[in-house]
């Protein structure tokens, strides 16, 4: 508990200030454009009504939804223009963000406009106002409570949003959320809302005493406000002394335990051979290897079947070795990615069930299944329904379940145990599989490939051999007992241990040798 | 005449679709005349003003002032050199009197002690105590609101004033009592005024000259003692008899009394 708090606290300043200037950048940029827009829809009626609707529209696409659109969006850009953008991380988050601040910006500003007293405009005219002066000397000041009421909603607003922004690689105090989400670290989540929640009300607050000193013309209250918000930008722009980006290597996770733990493991190696390290937490399948092949993160840990049917989109089967083999030359000849080797466990796709209720339905494989599942419910991840793996499972056995629902992977353990889901789509790596007493069924027709954990390279890292030696401790070392052991370690909810803690568990030398990963899927 | 007026329009015409609400307007009006504008309520007399300072531009015709067509001046320097008053007063609210009356002059780059000494000037010019240099609008009366108004229009030393009903939304004493007070200013500055009104009865006390406007022409034009005598046709007569009317009902009711 303590030390759950101690890790969430010392990661939380740099996470403080990585948010403050996403959100502080989203918000400038949103009354930069948003101003404008709003002052010129104000004169435009025909305008208004399209530019108002497009904001509104831009609001109703769920926030999480409108950050990972910007990845491939960005990536088509960046190859239409030739310019390497990057796709992951600051700028795509910063978009969305600045996207998603527009409209109470904007609607403010043209409500802001339209209530002005026509008598005054009149005025501004009749005593030779140029446009500019009329805007400068009589709307924005006027108009100023309404508009920093809208400010102040996009602010607020932005903070919170903010936090998604872990999802597409760029820092924000989402990552304690989101990683204390999936090891259920709940102190982590806690934190994380908090430090967002007095984020949100402290700039809030600030930009309430300007709308307050402007409505009250008592100058110092909006100098305060402003000088307070900027120095808050000022000072999250501060950086930490970093070594030079040539010795700086990002690495990617997915989101689940098991990627936290071994990008802490990974991060470990590199810091010991006098590298700096930046992690990308909470990649979707799908961006991670895009991110490595576009050179936005350089090292990750994926599974040759994923990529296999994911990112080769093949539906042969081939044995291990062979699936292996074939798929680093395949992405070696088309990104450019490297395979530096794998770790020596497997992290397969496997349908699990509790021992009891399999043995009550005589199921022990994926065919035994079939016969049952039409009065069964499914409890899958949220990748799982929508990956390959599954409808060629689907196919091979003619699976059809009762019913199927999506979770997060905590959520789905916490399914099976609670009895709202009889089946489950489990990691066989996962440490609940033996906490939980379930059976992982077999695949007799072979429709699921291996799965061996391997280490992804950028292609900008894939002939540096000072990085591979750096990680060539990694290789071939973790058999699937310490994985499942460590992963447990963070999973589970007495003893909890963070995944730096379970990382170092991890790499201690085994206490005795035994055989490395199963090979013989 | 022998020297050229101040400001002459040349047959201006507006037309709002397929209605004209100015049909070819000629006036000429030589420097220290106060003229009123009259006609009844769409008569065209307020689009007729603003086409001198170009909030409205006409269709046809030309708006010559000292001699220059208006068209030739930025708008924002031709308004700066004439006085505009208008009914809604439309004082900056979030200005104080001073600033509001030093607008022009800030306008034009004037320094702060510049304008607040013509501030105090003006608000001397207009009878208001200096003491409310730094009141805001909202605090003022509506009489008040209107001096400060007027002194506005005038913080740039302008020849031309143009007045669209200014004292409409007044008190029939607080309106009686200014329309004079800016009669005695328009003498003393030596100012040229149009000014827009419904009222014949302050037409005819104020003005030196009325020109009578019904569905966007000129139908009389002329001091007012030729107006009281009976010239013109009969819409121009029924304007003149109402005033007339009400001041014989008032002398026999004196008589009476």
């Amino acid at each position: 508990m303590r030390a759950a708090a101690a890790d969430a606290l010392a990661a939380l300043p740099e996470l403080v200030r990585a948010h403050i200037l996403l959100s502080g950048a989203a918000i400038a940029i949103a009354v930069l454009v948003g101003l404008p827009l709003a002052l010129w829809a104000a004169g435009h009626r025909r305008a208004r009504i399209p530019l108002l609707a497009f904001v509104g529209l831009v609001q109703t696409v769920p926030a999480l939804a409108l950050l990972a659109l910007f990845y491939p969006l960005l990536l088509l850009t960046g190859a239409a223009i030739h310019v390497a953008l990057p796709a992951l991380g600051f700028l795509p988050a910063l978009i969305a963000l600045s996207l998603y601040a527009l409209l109470p910006i904007v609607r403010n500003g043209v409500a802001a406009r339209e209530g002005l007293d026509p008598s005054v405009i009149e005025a501004a005219d009749g005593v030779g106002m140029t446009g500019r002066q009329r805007l400068l000397l009589v709307e924005l000041p006027l108009g100023a409570p309404v508009l920093i009421a809208g400010i102040r909603t996009a602010a607020v607003w932005t903070i919170g949003a903010a936090t998604l922004a872990t999802t597409v690689g760029q820092p924000s105090l989402g990552n304690l959320i989101f990683s204390g989400l999936q090891t259920e670290n709940w102190i982590r989540v806690l934190v994380g809302c908090a430090a967002a929640a007095v984020l949100a009300l402290a700039a809030d607050g600030l930009l309430a005493l300007v709308e307050i000193g402007l409505a009250r013309r008592s100058p110092w209250r909006v100098r305060t406000g402003l000088a307070l918000l900027a120095a808050a930008v000022a000072l999250a722009m501060i950086q930490p002394p970093r070594g030079s980006s040539e010795r700086m290597i990002v690495i990617g996770a997915k989101n689940f335990s098991e990627q936290y733990i071994l990008a802490a493991a990974i991060a470990d190696k590199l810091r010991a051979a006098g590298y700096r390290t930046e992690l990308r937490e909470d990649l979707g399948s799908a961006v991670a290897y895009r991110a490595v092949a576009a050179g936005d993160v350089d090292v990750y840990v994926d599974y040759t079947g994923t990529l296999w049917t994911n990112v080769l989109a093949r539906t042969d089967i081939p044995p291990a070795a062979r699936l292996r083999a074939e798929l680093g030359r395949a992405l070696a000849r088309r990104d450019g990615v490297r395979i530096l080797g794998t770790l020596g466990f497997e992290n397969a796709y496997a349908l699990a069930m509790k021992r009891q209720r399999a043995q009550a339905l005589g199921i022990g494989s994926i065919a035994d299944l079939a016969r049952a599942a039409p009065r069964l419910r499914l409890a899958s991840d949220i990748e799982f329904l929508s990956r390959p793996e599954w409808r060629s499972v689907e196919a091979a056995y003619g699976l059809r379940f009762g019913e199927a629902r999506s979770y997060n992977p905590t959520f789905m353990y916490r399914a099976i145990a609670d009895g709202s889901a009889d089946v489950l789509s489990a990691f066989s790596s996962d440490g609940r599989i033996a906490a939980l007493d379930l059976v992982t069924l077999t695949d007799p027709k072979g429709a699921l490939p291996s799965y061996e954990a391997v280490l992804l390279v950028s292609p900008k890292r894939a002939g540096d051999s000072s990085f591979a030696a750096a990680l060539a401790p990694l290789l071939d070392s973790i058999p699937i007992e310490r994985m499942r052991r460590a992963n447990l370690m963070v999973d589970r909810d007495e003893d909890k241990k963070s995944p730096e803690a379970a990382a170092r568990w991890l790499l201690r030398p085994a206490p005795a040798p035994r055989p490395s990963a199963p090979r013989s899927h | 005449m022998d020297s050229a007026p101040l400001l002459q329009l040349n047959g201006i015409t507006k037309r709002h679709g397929a209605d004209a609400a100015l049909a070819g307007v000629s006036l000429a009006v030589p420097a220290g005349t106060l003229l009123a504008l009259v006609g009844p309520s769409g008569s065209g007399k307020t689009t007729l003003l603003k086409t001198i300072n170009r909030l409205v531009e006409p269709d046809e015709g030309s708006v010559v002032l000292a001699g220059e067509d208006v068209r030739a001046i930025p708008a924002a320097s031709l308004r700066r050199r004439i006085g505009y008053v208008f009914q809604g007063i439309g004082l900056f609210p979030h200005l104080d009197v001073a600033e509001n009356i030093a607008i022009v002059p800030r306008l034009t780059g004037a320094g702060a002690a510049e304008r607040r000494a013509r501030a105090l000037e003006l608000l001397d010019l207009v009878a208001l105590p200096r003491d409310f240099a730094s009141r805001y609008p909202a605090a003022l009366s509506g009489g008040q609101a209107q001096r400060v108004g007027v002194a506005r229009a005038l913080a740039a030393e302008p020849s031309l004033m143009l007045m669209d009903e200014p004292f409409g939304a007044l008190d029939p004493v607080t309106r009686d009592e200014l329309g004079r007070a800016y009669r005695a200013l328009h003498e003393r500055l030596g100012l040229t005024t149009i000014m827009v009104t419904h009222d014949m009865a302050e037409a005819l006390l104020l003005a030196d000259r009325i020109v009578v406007l019904i569905d966007g022409r000129i139908r009389a034009d002329g001091p007012p003692a030729s107006l009281l005598r009976g010239d013109g046709d009969a819409g121009v007569r029924a304007l003149i008899e109402v005033p007339r009317r009400q001041a014989e009902r008032l002398a026999a009711l004196e008589r009476g009394g």
